[in-house]
């Protein structure tokens, strides 16, 4: 039950940490977050490790396979748009 | 839970948070995926060290899992061109949808299977991973072109609230029932991946970076769930913050378009009535050369490019006449819708890469008051974001979004591949208005030809 209330403060930090984006960030940062739900990758392995009887295991191993894709791709996707923004970045206010 | 991969999920929960935070702000974005990274690199290898030990035959198939999977989405992120990056978006996050309620599933399916409270927070992981993953389904599908009229009938909205409460119901069976389930917990995975595929059937094109930004948001909160289910934080706080962030991601993307969450959702854009008025008006065509004098001579230019840039790879070439054009003491800035593309900031990720200086790019706030004194606004294959029906015209479906107003410039070039409508499917006033010009063709191809005549005057 304790985990339910960590629930309850994770929601207000993630509502609280983007208060202000510029749209030019939207895309990456979405594509950001949807790196970071690759963290399902951990249960995924949890889940596998333990798992008992053939379609558990099957089933598990699937899962395993889904979210490593999501990790991997949610990085390298967020990180190829990012590298963009770079080598033209010189200053932040915008002069004539 | 063992200490070493409690205190490995709290680093990299820290790291986590703290990476998302950078990502929110521009000076910091890329610094703030490296520290993400770093905080993923963390949770996996300190779980994978302190959690339940794996050895033989077991570790070997999950270190092949791993390869599998991470090694054809590391081929195929890199591979693809910078404009499929939306679609990219989209699979990554069903795919997280997917591992979300494979993990209930398997659960379910082991002999000792939760009871309870948290049989409740795995049900509710599956429901909602399982239609986030029909639903990035389905936007994969349409941003990829292949899915470009939006399905639609009457009743959608109740027929889908029906499905709703059955998944319900369903749910309450597998929690009544819990000693023998499995083909009610089957179904209700299948049912739930159907209404994600249901929801997002309707919706247009135009909406589709909400939609995604949304089902994104919902994977977040399946894995906090998840979490719930299994007793793991890092699981909770990540998730949850995906989530949470997620929905404000979401209703800022659509207060971009004017537009709320669920107008988005429910009442679907763009009718096929409101687009059925044909184009009225004629289409005038200027050639090359003439074009070419035009923006060789102009005091101020505005560029306002759409999709049709991204499709034609033409941002390099554009890069060049830009600089072209300044060159010759011309004014040139690029006004940039916010939902201009498929995605909001796909236009200022194009240009970026092709090198564009950033103090040359300007918003909608700061182009718009300028319009009346440009010479010149250049439209590249953008076609909605520009639309004055959308200030004009209270029965188009556009009206009430805030476009760029290039119809007050002093002419308009508009560089257009064909002679069809956007890809919300909605007539455009501006092409056959007094002072617009139209420039037939491949993006790429008549940007290219414009430098070339520019080169020769």
């Amino acid at each position: 039950m304790n985990d339910a209330f960590v629930l309850l403060l994770a929601a207000f930090t993630g509502y609280e940490i983007i208060s202000r984006v510029p749209a030019l960030l939207h895309t990456p940062l979405m594509s950001g977050t949807n790196f970071i739900h690759g963290i399902i990758l951990v249960g995924s392995l949890l889940v596998f490790s333990t798992a008992r009887g053939t379609v558990a295991e099957v089933l598990a191993w699937i899962g395993i396979v889904l979210a490593s894709a999501n990790v991997v791709g949610g990085f390298v996707t967020t990180e190829r748009m990012l590298a963009l923004f770079r080598s033209t970045r010189r200053r932040d206010a915008s002069g004539a | 839970m063992h200490e070493g991969a409690l205190l490995s999920d709290l680093v990299a929960c820290a790291l986590l948070i703290g990476g998302v935070k950078a990502m929110s702000h521009p000076r910091l974005a890329r610094r703030g995926i490296f520290i993400a990274g770093v905080g993923m690199l963390v949770v996996i290898v300190g779980n994978a060290v302190f959690g339940p030990a794996v050895t033989g035959l077991r570790a070997g198939l999950a270190f092949l899992a791993v390869a599998l999977g991470g090694g054809l989405a590391w081929y195929e992120s890199r591979r693809v061109a910078m404009t499929a990056m939306p679609q990219m978006v989209a699979l990554f996050n069903g795919l997280g949808g997917g591992a979300a309620a494979l993990i209930v599933v398997t659960r379910l399916f082991e002999p000792g299977r939760p009871t309870g409270l948290v049989l409740l927070f795995g049900l509710l992981a599956l429901a909602i991973g399982g239609l986030s993953f029909g639903g990035s389904g389905v936007a994969l599908v349409k941003l990829a072109g292949r899915w470009s009229k939006p399905l639609r009938f009457r009743f959608q909205n109740g027929v889908h609230a029906l499905l709703a409460f059955v998944i319900l119901g369903v749910g309450v069976g597998v929690l009544l029932h819990s000693g023998h389930g499995s083909r009610l917990v089957v179904l209700l995975a299948v049912l739930s991946v159907f209404l994600g595929v249901a929801a997002a059937a309707p919706i247009g094109g135009a909406d589709m970076p909400v939609v995604i930004s949304l089902y994104n948001a919902l994977t977040g909160i399946a894995v906090g769930v998840d979490g719930l289910m299994l007793g793991n934080p890092a699981l909770i706080v990540a998730g949850t913050v995906v989530g949470a962030s997620g929905i404000l991601l979401t209703r800022l993307m659509a207060r971009a378009m004017n537009r709320s969450l669920g107008q988005v959702l429910f009442a679907h854009f763009g009718d096929a009535a409101a687009s059925g008025e044909a184009g009225s008006g004629t289409y005038k065509e200027m050639d090359l050369a003439d074009a070419a004098v035009t923006l060789a001579y102009a005091r101020r230019v505005r560029i306002v490019p759409g999709y049709g840039l991204a499709t034609a790879q033409a941002q390099h070439k554009l890069a060049e006449l830009t600089e072209l054009l300044r060159q010759r003491n011309v004014e040139v800035r690029f006004a940039i819708h916010p939902v201009a593309g498929r995605m909001p900031g796909h236009m200022n990720v194009l240009l970026a890469e092709a090198g564009v200086p950033y103090d040359l790019v300007q918003d909608l706030e700061e182009a718009n008051p300028e319009f009346p004194q440009i010479d010149v606004a250049l439209v590249i294959g953008a076609n909605d974001v520009v639309n004055p029906g959308a200030r004009t015209n209270p029965a188009s479906p556009l009206y009430g979004m805030p476009v760029l107003d290039v119809d007050r410039a002093r002419r308009t070039l508009v560089i257009k591949r064909g002679r069809g409508t956007g890809f919300a499917g909605i007539d455009n006033p501006l092409f056959s208005a007094e002072l617009t010009y139209l420039l037939y063709g491949d993006a790429k191809a008549v940007l290219g030809q414009l430098v070339g005549a520019i080169k020769s005057l």
